[in-house]
């Protein structure tokens, strides 16, 4: 069995020192060594932006996309192989701004993959302007006056969108990061794990010291329910969102490819394609 | 007895003019006739004047027909709006319900048939469809068994009470409508067929047909007309082989799942519209640049924006070619023909996979959904080409990757899926080195991007171009693509008997273009005819920027929304060649109509 150090490549991240993100490429190799897969079972599907480089420094198979499109990329190579275990992956504008649309069908969808964004409420890589996840009034280039809109609140979104799991942990707790991403990859479903991943050079708001201050962990809480939708919504909308751990799960709902009628229980990837005469025969039949 | 004849319904949108063409012409095409369908109907569900015409041949005939023998009316509207295409003695039936009238100055002779009164009186209004369809059967003095037949095969699956009822319709219209027109017209008495099983289908139907043939086991889509029929044709029949549809959420999503599945190691497609394959454009870069296989359907219809949504058009040519940003090796056929739709398509996925790169169908709406008469399709012309798919993967030493862009002379790399062992590579948009690794070195720019573009220096496309060259030095030579190679040939015939000399070529490879192939008939030709239902002359511009003859050349082209018409092209082609007679070439260049 594969050691968390078989997903390492020798590849270095071009990540500023100190960026979140490293801990997000760490916790997503141990998750996967503990959870049991071998490098070639793993394929990390990313976006554009800092985050997005994240599947070329992981020894596994890696697609680094388009901007904001990392998740119907990654529900497609599910489709075609659900044997693979498929991580997308990508930042707060990859995810919530350009790619919303397919966040919100890819949760309703429940394709069975897992999503980690690492929000860091900022574009990083364009060197510092507003996302939709940045604070109102928060000063960006784009908002040299601060930001007139008001902040996405992408969890309290999924749990209304019918999502079927939903996390969120922050880069300094690279424990818990580790253990809710084994959660989402064992969960049979669509999961989303939010990433408070601070961005140490164009964010000086939310940084580490800001986010363990206003940090709420649900891991302290023992009564938390995470099978209750409107404790979990209460709990997001008590906090304004600051909230960790595993915050929604749901073990009924079966995952897309369970519910499609008549696919295929072995990957379609090892599927000989052809198909017979009297297959042909048939289909041609209706056309006479 | 004659040897073609054509048949058109209208009717309110909705109120059963498609289940009555279908039933008619599945009958029709079980005696073995040749069939060409054409579908007027609006951008809404119910409601607004809408008509199928086919043309019914006892020879091949694959062009609209310019006038009309039989109109079946369900309103008042569908006889004012087309009796002026009847020929003289041409029949109208018509519902009694809303007292017909022969538009003044026609020679139509009219049956007003109680269409709905019988359909009610058998039970439901619905079954209007039947009577009318019997009704025209009745005048055609064909056998009513091959009919009942066809209408068995309709509601069989409703059970018996519902199959009789049916054909009880069926009798009241034939019966009535002889008792007014005193037995089947003589005049409509068609040569027998020559019995040979023929396939009728629409162009979308075949494509969906040639993608399972092909293997495709999943397709991404977002609905648009008229390329939803492929997408539905696939959600009834791919389950049946282990895959599936996914309606996704815009085209964006569509074109970027299918890649991933692609990348998998599926086949998969997706199909859309102008507006889609716009939206898909950044993501073919993708395709392009990560060297994974794909295909697109682009199902043309009239542009820009939303443009004419349900007509004709042939005007993505530009776009289908130019439009992605950088650039990339990419293929683009069109298909001219249902047999086509349904080769090309498997075609397509072979060509994808063996060159790895994005692969767009073109068809036009006309071909797309004109339903028409096709010959028997081929089991055995189904071959399956991966390409450089490959599970031999050497063992590979820690930390390197396997060599997925590995440069090689034809520009082609090994490929290998994801899940196989020691396959690992990166895969990315960015500008890349051998394994995937990001580099922005210019010596690796200019390899990679040496290495991709010249995949497509030596690629082999069945026949990218179809000839029909009678001459060594044409009067006329018309090129075309798409949907108008039946009418240009009947446009030739005519000509012919006036003494003109024409070939015909139809251009089914768009990109890259098959100058080579093309050039030795352009250069024999006195004059080029490009006819296209564009208002740019997109073909045309193609061809002067990769072959020439730009001095000799004229633009035919036809933006109304509907396709050509045979006499409206003879007419046009007879012109051209006139003016060319009389020498009047105006500053050199020739200009039929609109030359941009």
């Amino acid at each position: 069995m594969a050691t968390f150090k078989e997903f390492r490549n020798n590849v270095k991240p071009n990540w500023c020192p100190g960026c979140g993100d490293f801990s997000v490429q760490a916790a997503i190799q141990r998750a996967a060594a503990n959870v049991g897969l071998e490098p070639e079972q793993l394929a990390v599907i990313s976006g554009i932006g800092c985050s997005g480089r994240i599947s070329g420094y992981i020894n596994a198979y890696g697609l680094h996309g388009i901007h904001g499109r990392a998740l119907p990329i990654a529900q497609g190579v599910k489709l075609a192989n659900r044997d693979l275990t498929v991580i997308a992956s990508g930042g707060d504008g990859d995810g919530f701004a350009i790619g919303m649309g397919h966040t919100i069908h890819a949760i309703r969808r429940n394709i069975n993959i897992t999503y980690i964004v690492m929000d860091n409420q900022i574009y990083g890589l364009t060197k510092g302007q507003t996302s939709p996840r940045s604070s109102e009034g928060f000063k960006t280039k784009s908002t040299p006056e601060g930001s007139i809109e008001s902040a996405l609140s992408p969890l309290e979104l999924a749990l209304s969108s019918g999502a079927t799991f939903v996390a969120q942990s922050f880069s300094s707790d690279l424990k818990q990061l580790t253990a809710l991403i084994e959660e989402g990859i064992r969960h049979e479903g669509f999961s989303l794990i939010n990433v408070f991943s601070p961005c140490v050079t164009f964010n000086k708001v939310n940084t580490y010291d800001w986010f363990k201050e206003n940090i709420t962990n649900l891991d302290t809480i023992p009564d938390y329910d995470p099978s209750n939708r409107i404790q979990a919504m209460t709990k997001l909308m008590e906090t304004g969102g600051l909230l960790t751990g595993l915050i929604y799960q749901n073990k009924e709902r079966k995952s897309y490819e369970d519910l499609v009628p008549g696919f295929r229980k072995e990957p379609l990837s090892g599927q000989n394609p052809e198909i017979t005469a009297e297959q042909f025969d048939q289909l041609v039949a209706e056309f006479k | 007895m004659i040897s073609q004849l054509s048949w058109k319904i209208g009717g309110q949108q909705g109120e059963g003019v498609e289940s009555t063409d279908r039933i008619f012409s599945t009958a029709l095409n079980r005696l073995g006739y040749y069939l060409y369908g054409y579908r007027h109907f609006s951008s809404r569900i119910k409601g607004g004047h809408t008509n199928n015409k086919i043309r019914i041949s006892t020879k091949p005939a694959r062009a609209i027909s310019d006038d009309l023998d039989i109109l079946v009316a369900f309103d008042q509207e569908s006889i004012d709006l087309n009796a002026h295409e009847l020929c003289k003695d041409g029949v109208i039936v018509a519902d009694a319900k809303f007292n017909p009238a022969v538009p003044e100055g026609s020679s139509a002779v009219l049956f007003a048939v109680p269409i709905t009164a019988i359909a009610e009186e058998l039970g439901t209004s619905l079954m209007k469809n039947m009577v009318a369809s019997g009704a025209s059967w009745a005048l055609l003095g064909l056998p009513l068994e091959v009919f009942n037949k066809a209408v068995e095969e309709e509601f069989g699956r409703k059970g018996k009470a519902i199959v009789d009822k049916n054909i009880e319709a069926v009798r009241r219209g034939a019966e009535y409508v002889l008792e007014l027109a005193g037995g089947p017209l003589e005049r409509f008495k068609l040569e027998p067929a020559d019995g040979k099983q023929k396939l009728f289908m629409i162009g979308n139907d075949a494509i969906g047909l040639g993608a399972i043939a092909a293997g495709c086991r999943i397709m991404s889509a977002y609905p648009i007309t008229p390329a939803s029929e492929i997408m539905e044709y696939l959600i009834k029949k791919l389950p049946k082989f282990g895959g599936t549809v996914i309606q996704t959420e815009d085209e964006i999503a569509a074109i970027t799942m299918a890649i991933g599945a692609n990348y998998a190691g599926v086949r998969t497609m997706t199909a859309s519209a102008g507006p889609g394959l716009s939206l898909m454009m950044e993501a073919i870069g993708l395709a392009g640049m990560t060297e994974t296989p794909v295909v697109i359907v682009d199902t043309q219809r009239g542009g820009p924006s939303t443009g004419l949504p349900t007509k004709q058009e042939q005007s993505d040519i530009n776009a289908l070619i130019y439009g992605t940003h950088g650039e990339i090796p990419k293929i683009v056929l069109a298909p001219s023909s249902i047999e086509e739709c349904f080769y090309d398509t498997i075609q397509a996925f072979n060509l994808a996979e063996k060159y790895q790169v994005p692969v767009i169908l073109a068809t036009d709406l006309q071909l797309s959904l004109g339903k028409q008469s096709c010959e028997l399709l081929d089991y055995s012309q189904i071959t399956i080409d991966r390409g450089a798919l490959t599970d031999e993967i050497p063992e590979r030493e820690d930390g390197s990757l396997f060599k997925r862009y590995a440069e090689t002379p034809s520009g082609i790399s090994p490929r290998v899926i994801p899940g196989q062992k020691n396959g690992i590579h990166h895969v990315t948009g960015v500008e890349h080195d051998e394994a995937g690794r990001p580099s922005e070195s210019p010596a690796n720019r200019n390899k990679m991007m040496d290495k991709r573009l010249r995949k497509l220096d030596r690629i082999k496309v069945d026949h990218p171009i179809h000839v029909q060259a009678p001459y060594k030095e044409p009067d006329l030579l018309i090129i075309g693509m798409g949907s108008t190679g039946g009418t240009i040939d009947q446009a030739r015939r005519s000509l012919e008997a006036d003494g003109i000399k024409t070939n015909h070529i139809t251009v089914r490879l768009l990109h890259p273009f098959p100058a080579k192939e093309i050039q030795p008939y352009l250069e024999q030709a006195k004059q080029i005819v490009v006819l296209e239902n564009n208002a740019t002359g997109q073909l045309a511009n193609l061809i002067k920027l990769n072959v020439g003859y730009r001095d000799k050349m004229v633009n035919m082209l036809k933006y109304d929304g509907t396709p050509f018409l045979p006499a409206e092209l003879y007419a046009r082609c007879l012109k051209v060649y006139e003016e060319q007679e009389s020498a009047q070439k105006p500053n050199g260049e020739l200009v039929e109509h609109g030359n941009f």
